[in-house]
């Protein structure tokens, strides 16, 4: 089924209502993904884009059997509309909000740890799984189904590779995005996992960048793991300035550590291909795959 | 965001964190009153700014009497501090913190951050403090002992007093587990994403006080704590980096010469690497958020277009779901028909309607170099800005 979602994967949206949310939805439908039914609180028993909505996700999940939900919800309710997915049962939880309070995520991630769900984001453009099923706001065009699974902590990265990879005639098992913020669902590693237990993905690519300890994670799995599969890397922010924020809460860090240079260098030791450059992306995964 | 030390310690103090007797000075005459208040055994005058590493930039002085303290104040007040973490251009001293000074038997370092990985609050401290711990710890990670806080129940003591006694604080233990105990609740009921004392003093009486303090909140829970959002010094922050918020775009002001204009956070990351493995220096960093629209996309570019230091500009955008090629090439459109276009620009544009954003720039006249592959973009944008300087 490539990784975590497929064209049989039945799908909700958790602030479906909401205007971004509908653009959304409606992009989603047109792509083939099974989305069945929508939550926003106070108003349930109303259709929306010809679905039902429902005023819990308990009852979404119980009248339609959805196993993944989108949760297009404000920040300052983000964290509680998560957690209310994760009670529900909900096996993967895809948040595209951004700009919620790190402490709520802390609080979702204690959750989670004690649950079977799966988060992916916040703060992330979603997951896809080209020509099957797209949980998220990434363009749905540009993907084309093929042997390459991505995990990227930037979007608009994660495109620059998935429009390259399609140049190239690769082509994408499936995309995680992981998100930008500091306290987040699957990591580099757990999409690692993943992407090496599932036939169809042929090579691994991350894309990460500065602050947090996601890319050394990895590293350190992979070289534990040794897997057989060749695994790609680019690490953004090699020269960014010290102790600022660049877009992402998730660049800033506060003690040390987190360097794009200490990185790559840990990357490359546990024998990790690193992609020099954003504008290489479908050379180097061709190059790779072509060994 | 982060507070000064005074607003820190005035904020800690309420949550029963111990503090030497201090209070903030904004002329000379007052650091020297207060400093006669403290009376007998000296004080610290310290200077007052958004960043660390002031001791070894000179802006902590000892001084023995209050005439001392006047002088010490008198030195400060005005003047620009530079320390490793202001950036060149330092910060100027507005006001100065006036501290008994203490003599401590011991001198600690004790933090709360986001642990990343664990996705929790720790609780990090060291035997010994200092303006050098980053570098000791990066040397020796082995010296920075780590608690990690169940967010369910709070910090659990017994293991509060295992980091005590790791940090052979014997008779001053049981202050520490309380004063662990109060930081963590400052740390979550105010949404702080750091609280460092550094240091923490034993007094001779085993007693602790802390000498000093950063603390910075996170930004996106400021909704719900106005009174810290109050405390923002904007005179400290770029005042176009601030009216860039506003604008739905991240703007950071670098110290170079080519302006950058990129959609997303980290294919702006990938720019300024880009332009530098070129041989250029990027004069910002601007991420346009997706959600901005056509009018904020040009108030933003103007931004660029204004900026005196820019010699070339490089426009890098990936079209997406949300933030298509085309609205961002009206944005920029919009902004040189109002401003103007004085310096070469540059302009790669992929992804979701990349050639309606070539039409729209093409039919307006304004003079644009194309390209499709961003490396050889950003080595044109170099070129082009070496050619403006020559």
């Amino acid at each position: 089924m490539a990784v975590l979602i497929d064209r049989d994967t039945k799908v909700i949206c958790q602030g479906i209502t909401g205007a971004q949310a509908t653009f959304h939805c409606e992009q989603a439908i047109a792509y083939g993904t099974k989305l069945v039914g929508g939550v926003t609180p106070g108003k349930g028993g109303r259709k929306h884009l010809y679905l039902p909505v429902f005023d819990t996700v308990e009852e979404a999940v119980a009248a339609t059997g959805a196993e993944a939900s989108a949760v297009f919800v404000p920040p300052r309710n983000a964290a509680d509309a998560i957690i209310e997915a994760i009670d529900a049962g909900v096996r993967l939880i895809v948040c595209v909000t951004e700009r919620i309070p790190t402490l709520d995520m802390v609080r979702v991630k204690r959750r989670l740890d004690e649950s079977d769900s799966r988060l992916i984001g916040p703060n992330s453009p979603g997951i896809i799984t080209p020509d099957q099923c797209k949980i998220g706001i990434m363009p749905g065009h540009i993907h084309f189904p093929g042997k390459v699974g991505i995990a990227s902590r930037s979007a608009t990265l994660k495109y620059e590779a998935v429009a390259q990879t399609t140049a190239a005639r690769l082509g994408q098992s499936t995309c995680i995005g992981i998100g930008g913020d500091p306290v987040h669902g699957i990591g580099f590693v757990e999409s690692l996992e993943l992407f090496l237990a599932d036939p169809e993905t042929e090579a691994v690519l991350l894309i990460g960048e500065i602050g947090g300890g996601d890319e050394e994670e990895a590293a350190a799995f992979i070289r534990t793991e040794r897997p057989k599969k060749p695994i790609a890397a680019y690490i953004a922010g090699e020269h960014a300035p010290a102790g600022r924020r660049m877009g992402h809460a998730g660049t800033f860090n506060v003690f040390g550590a987190g360097g794009a240079g200490e990185k790559i260098e840990c990357l490359k030791s546990a024998g990790v291909q690193i992609v020099e450059s954003p504008a290489t992306f479908g050379t180097s995964l061709r190059r790779i795959l072509a060994r | 965001m982060y507070v000064y030390e005074h607003q820190a310690k005035a904020i800690l103090s309420g949550y029963g964190v111990p503090f030497a007797r201090g209070a903030v000075a904004a002329s000379a005459e007052a650091a020297e009153a207060e400093a006669r208040e403290v009376d007998g055994k000296g004080c610290v005058v310290k200077a007052q700014i958004l960043a660390g590493g002031r001791g070894r930039a000179g802006g902590v002085r000892t001084a023995r009497d209050p005439a001392a303290a006047r002088a010490a104040a008198e030195a400060l007040l005005g003047s620009r501090l530079t320390t490793a973490q202001t950036g060149p251009g330092g910060q100027r001293v507005k006001t100065v913190y006036v501290e008994e000074l203490v003599e401590p038997s011991r001198a600690l370092y004790l933090g709360l951050l986001i642990d990343r990985s664990a996705g929790r609050v720790a609780v990090i401290a060291a035997a010994e403090g200092g303006e050098d711990i980053e570098e000791r710890v990066a040397g020796d990670p082995g010296i920075l002992h780590r608690l990690l806080v169940d967010p369910q129940t709070g910090p659990d003591a017994a293991e509060a007093r295992r980091l005590a006694q790791e940090l052979q604080l014997a008779g001053a233990a049981e202050s520490f587990v309380g004063l662990v105990d109060s930081l963590y609740r400052a740390f979550v009921e105010l949404d702080a994403n750091l609280i460092e004392i550094n240091p923490l003093a034993v007094l001779q009486d085993g007693g602790l006080a802390a000498v000093d303090v950063k603390m910075g909140f996170d930004d996106n829970a400021l909704f719900r704590h106005p009174e810290i959002k109050a405390l923002r010094d904007e005179d400290e922050i770029d005042p176009v980096e601030i009216e860039a918020a506003r604008y739905e775009v991240n703007y950071v002001k670098l110290d170079g010469d080519i302006g950058c204009v990129v959609s997303g956070a980290g294919l702006a990351l990938a720019t300024l690497d880009l332009i530098h493995k070129a041989g250029g220096k990027p004069a910002d960093f601007m991420d346009v958020r997706p959600v901005a629209s056509r009018e904020q996309i040009a108030t933003a570019f103007g931004f660029i277009l204004r900026n005196p230091n820019v010699r070339a500009i490089l426009v890098n955008m990936f079209g997406g779901g949300i933030l298509r090629c085309d609205t961002m090439a009206e944005g920029i459109a919009a902004a040189v028909r109002e401003v103007g276009l004085k310096v070469p620009l540059i302009v790669r544009a992929a992804g979701t309607n990349h050639d309606i954003a070539a039409k729209v720039l093409v039919s307006q006249g304004i003079p644009v170099a194309f390209e499709t592959d961003m490396g050889a973009a950003a080595r044109n944008v170099v070129a082009a800005a070496r050619r403006g300087g020559a």
